[in-house]
């Protein structure tokens, strides 16, 4: 094997020394690996000229890097609540069973680690897990004891069968967006011909809005960033897709990638950028290779690298970082952070990243299916988009179907389609209540399938999930509340403490021990939150809790005692260790219930 | 001084107070003494029930009951439904009371660990031996903030709230007004 100096100091070698580069440098030696070892911490530290304390602080944020060492096959089963209906739980127990490993904690003989993470964005072909941080989908018994075989005979991952790690892109609808393609290369043929301003204006005249949730008109913030005067200016693609049961992006990058980077060059050409990232989630690294081989061939084609399509000065190029697993990310400024190589920390905004994003220059971050949509734009013409979707929302929408419904998978409609619409369509029945727009979305009971998915009546980054009637709901808000607790970065206390009071009231009402005083205490502490947390995610994160309180009241009111208070944990329990230790068991040694 | 004789004499009773720390340090309840001679005003509006200070032993019917310290073994427990069952207004006061505060920053670690530190390997034990005599209230596995084991009207905080704050929360209290602390009672760097 080799010495952990040499690998880290090739790296450093290939990758230069530039402290930015600290978070993809991590991930590198994470895989090589499993974990990062001191020496490596040390070895970057010198090279990169950042104290240990500080590497590890980038480490322990997050949750794919680790500095303790994590089995040599590295399990980690997707958590959404999908992966829950679909049964997830029961798989990893008896995969734990049969390889003798405790979650999370590896086994004796380092072969393997398995634990639990969040959403993977596998959610229409789940249960999902990833393995060395490669995606296997639709998992059943079969597919576990074929993996426990291989794992015990310890046959590397690429020689597993390649079956194993097919995802599909399992599109159900086409509109617009999906089924006129574009020539590479023609958008900003389009650009240069026209000229950038008229460009804009088309974008402008096409009503597009950001694809990534808050719905900003795209012109705007192009403009914003082109006119704001500095040295640099940045592009860069929101690829963090960590919204529960969003996958779209996953289809847009493995089947129309060459147009996603097109509406980035685009954008690249109006507000004058050289440099360009796509940010990917970690839990796509396997999208990695194929993306980065479209680069190549646009690089290959002049449509990438300098005086592209032989324009003179208009040089551009895209560089793809990885994320490691922390769902803030995917907020823009915490992105920003990260590709700055430190924690994702939501910055204070104003400033806004159009003025003052990566390196504190005018950026332009969207997410990934407003750049497919702008370089279909530039090519068809505003008209061309607009004759879809309502006023205020024009153009058309991809939704990420998943649950109780026959046909999940990718559906594109144009904005203003009824819930009933979508229902109708993926075969939903005997629907109980949609989830929109993720675990931050709005929980929609029956009454309200009339509703339209446009940014006027239900937005949505584009999130849809599906419960039947047999489906506790409690569940789902169990699951919202864990995810949340753990996906705070923890920077405010309305979200760090606020989220974990939450998580500990809806476990409390979910095994039957809470008051309705608790529920007001959840009211209470939603709000607080609402209010004061520094970000969308904490300032979100109570939705599913609030929603469901008030339009499924009863998931709550069968499970309260008719007391006016229980106590949050048992407390004669709590003494259970103390009599072991002791070996009492006189009266004083126990807690009565109080009546 | 009965009820009856109180209105008689044309008084309003004198309201009752008691106080308890459960696991805390007594910082709290230095902190109420530093009203300094506040305090004679105080209790020309108040009677102290059972408090460190008066060293009644029983807690009697009262009005507020202001509880310091955190809920570590079972004799906070007993204590804490005593003080809940008998006061009207049940108030939390300090980080340890509220959050559990400095003695929860035991949760880290197993209880048996903390114990095998203490009296078994730490320094200078003599004839080590974890005590086990019934005289002896056992420990929660985990240090609790109080309102996790009964129901809490008010929380004040602070490590300690201060004299100040003491004194404004009191007498709003008494004076039947909503609570409001100036800004600089409740910030703290
Ligand atoms: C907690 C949080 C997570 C987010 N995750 C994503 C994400 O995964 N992808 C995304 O495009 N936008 C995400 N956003 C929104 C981004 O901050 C930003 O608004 C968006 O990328 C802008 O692109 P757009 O205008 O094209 O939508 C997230 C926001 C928050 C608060
Ligand atoms: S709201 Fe949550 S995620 Fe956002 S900054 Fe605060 S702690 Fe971090
Ligand atoms: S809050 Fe502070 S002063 Fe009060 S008991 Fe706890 S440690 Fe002592």
């Amino acid at each position: 094997m080799n010495n952990p100096d040499n690998f880290t100091s090739e790296l450093l070698v290939n990758k230069g020394h530039s402290p930015g580069q600290l978070l993809q440098l991590l991930c590198e030696i994470q895989t090589h690996y499993s974990h990062i070892p001191p020496h490596a911490i040390e070895l970057l530290s010198g090279h990169l000229n950042i104290p240990p304390v500080q590497i590890r602080t980038v480490i322990d944020f997050y949750a794919f890097l680790h500095r303790d060492a994590r089995g040599d096959f590295d399990i980690l089963f997707s958590d959404n609540i999908t992966d829950r209906m679909l049964g997830n739980l029961s798989l990893l127990n008896s995969l734990c069973k049969k390889l003798g490993v405790e979650p999370g904690v590896p086994r004796a003989d380092g072969r393997v680690t398995v634990g639990l993470t969040s959403c993977t964005g596998i959610c229409d072909q789940g249960p999902a897990l990833l393995i060395n941080g490669m995606v296997v989908s639709r998992l059943d018994k079969d597919r576990i004891h074929k993996m426990v075989g291989l794992i015990e005979a310890g046959i590397p991952i690429d020689h597993w069968p390649k079956a194993f790690f097919l995802v599909d892109d399992n599109i159900q609808r086409r509109d617009k967006l999906l089924s006129h393609g574009i020539i590479s290369g023609s958008a900003i043929d389009a650009m240069v011909v026209k000229g950038s301003d008229a460009l804009l204006k088309c974008l402008d005249g096409s009503g597009l809005r950001g694809r990534g949730g808050a719905g900003f008109k795209t012109a705007t913030k192009w403009r914003m960033c082109r006119d704001a005067e500095a040295d640099e200016h940045y592009v860069v693609c929101n690829a963090d897709e960590g919204e529960p049961g969003t996958f779209k992006d996953r289809v847009l990058l493995y089947s129309f990638a060459d147009c996603v980077f097109e509406g980035m060059t685009v954008c690249a050409g109006i507000i004058g950028a050289k440099k360009g990232f796509l940010y990917l989630r970690g839990e796509y690294l396997y999208l990695r290779e194929a993306l980065e081989k479209t680069l190549q061939a646009r690089r290959d084609a002049g449509h990438l690298g300098k005086n592209i399509l032989g324009k003179q000065g208009f040089d551009f190029d895209i560089e793809i970082h990885m994320g490691a697993g922390a769902y803030i990310c995917g907020e823009e400024s915490a992105l920003i952070e990260s590709l700055e190589g430190k924690r994702g920390i939501p910055r204070n905004r104003p400033p806004f990243p159009v003025t003052s994003g990566y390196r504190n220059q005018p950026t332009v971050v969207n997410n990934v299916e407003t750049f497919v949509a702008a370089a279909r734009i530039a090519v068809f013409g505003a008209d061309w988009f607009r004759s879809a979707g309502t006023e205020e929302s024009t153009g058309t929408k991809l939704l990420s179907v998943s649950g109780d419904c026959a046909r999940p998978g990718i559906y594109e409609y144009p904005y203003g389609v009824t819930i009933r619409q979508v229902l109708e369509d993926c075969g939903a029945i005997d629907t109980q209540a949609v989830q929109i727009s993720g675990a931050a979305g709005a929980t929609i009971p029956v009454q309200e399938f009339y509703r339209k998915i446009a940014f006027e009546d239900i937005p949505t980054g584009g999130s849809f999930m599906i419960f039947n009637q047999d489906r506790d709901l409690l569940d789902m808000v169990q699951n919202f509340s864990h995810f949340f607790c753990h996906e705070s970065c923890g920077f405010c206390t309305p979200c760090r403490v606020g989220g974990t009071l939450m998580q500990d009231l809806v476990d409390k009402v979910m095994v039957g021990h809470a008051t309705s005083y608790d529920l007001q205490e959840m009211r209470n502490i939603g709000q607080i939150m609402q209010k004061s947390a520094h970000c969308g995610l904490g300032a979100t994160a109570p939705n599913p809790v609030l929603d469901t309180l008030e339009k499924f009241p009863g998931i709550y009111s069968s499970r309260l005692v008719n007391r006016s208070f229980e106590p949050a944990f048992d407390l004669d329990a709590s003494l259970e260790v103390s009599r072991h230790i002791t070996g009492r068991d006189d009266e004083g040694a126990h807690i009565r219930h109080e009546k | 001084m009965s009820e009856m004789e109180m209105a008689e004499s044309g008084k309003t009773p004198k309201l009752k107070v008691a106080t308890a720390a459960l696991c805390g340090c007594f910082g709290c309840h230095m902190s109420l003494l530093d009203i300094d001679e506040r305090i004679l005003k105080l209790v020309e509006l108040i009677e102290f029930d059972r408090t460190p200070l008066t060293d009644i032993k029983k807690v009697g019917k009262c009005d507020i009951g202001l509880i310091e310290g955190g809920v570590a073994n079972a004799e906070n427990v007993e204590v804490l439904r005593e003080f809940r069952n008998n006061c009207d207004i049940l108030v939390a006061v300090g980080a340890c009371a509220v959050n559990g505060g400095v003695p929860a920053m035991r949760n880290q670690f197993d209880l048996k660990e903390c114990l095998e530190e203490v009296y078994i390997h730490g320094i200078g034990v003599e004839n080590p031996q974890i005590p086990n005599d019934i005289e002896i209230p056992l420990l929660l596995d985990k240090v609790h903030p109080i309102h996790e084991v009964v129901r809490v009207d008010y929380f004040l905080p602070g490590c300690p709230p201060s004299a100040d704050t003491f004194w404004t929360f009191l007498t709003d209290l008494i004076a039947g007004e909503a609570i409001s602390f100036p800004y600089s009672l409740i910030h703290y760097d």
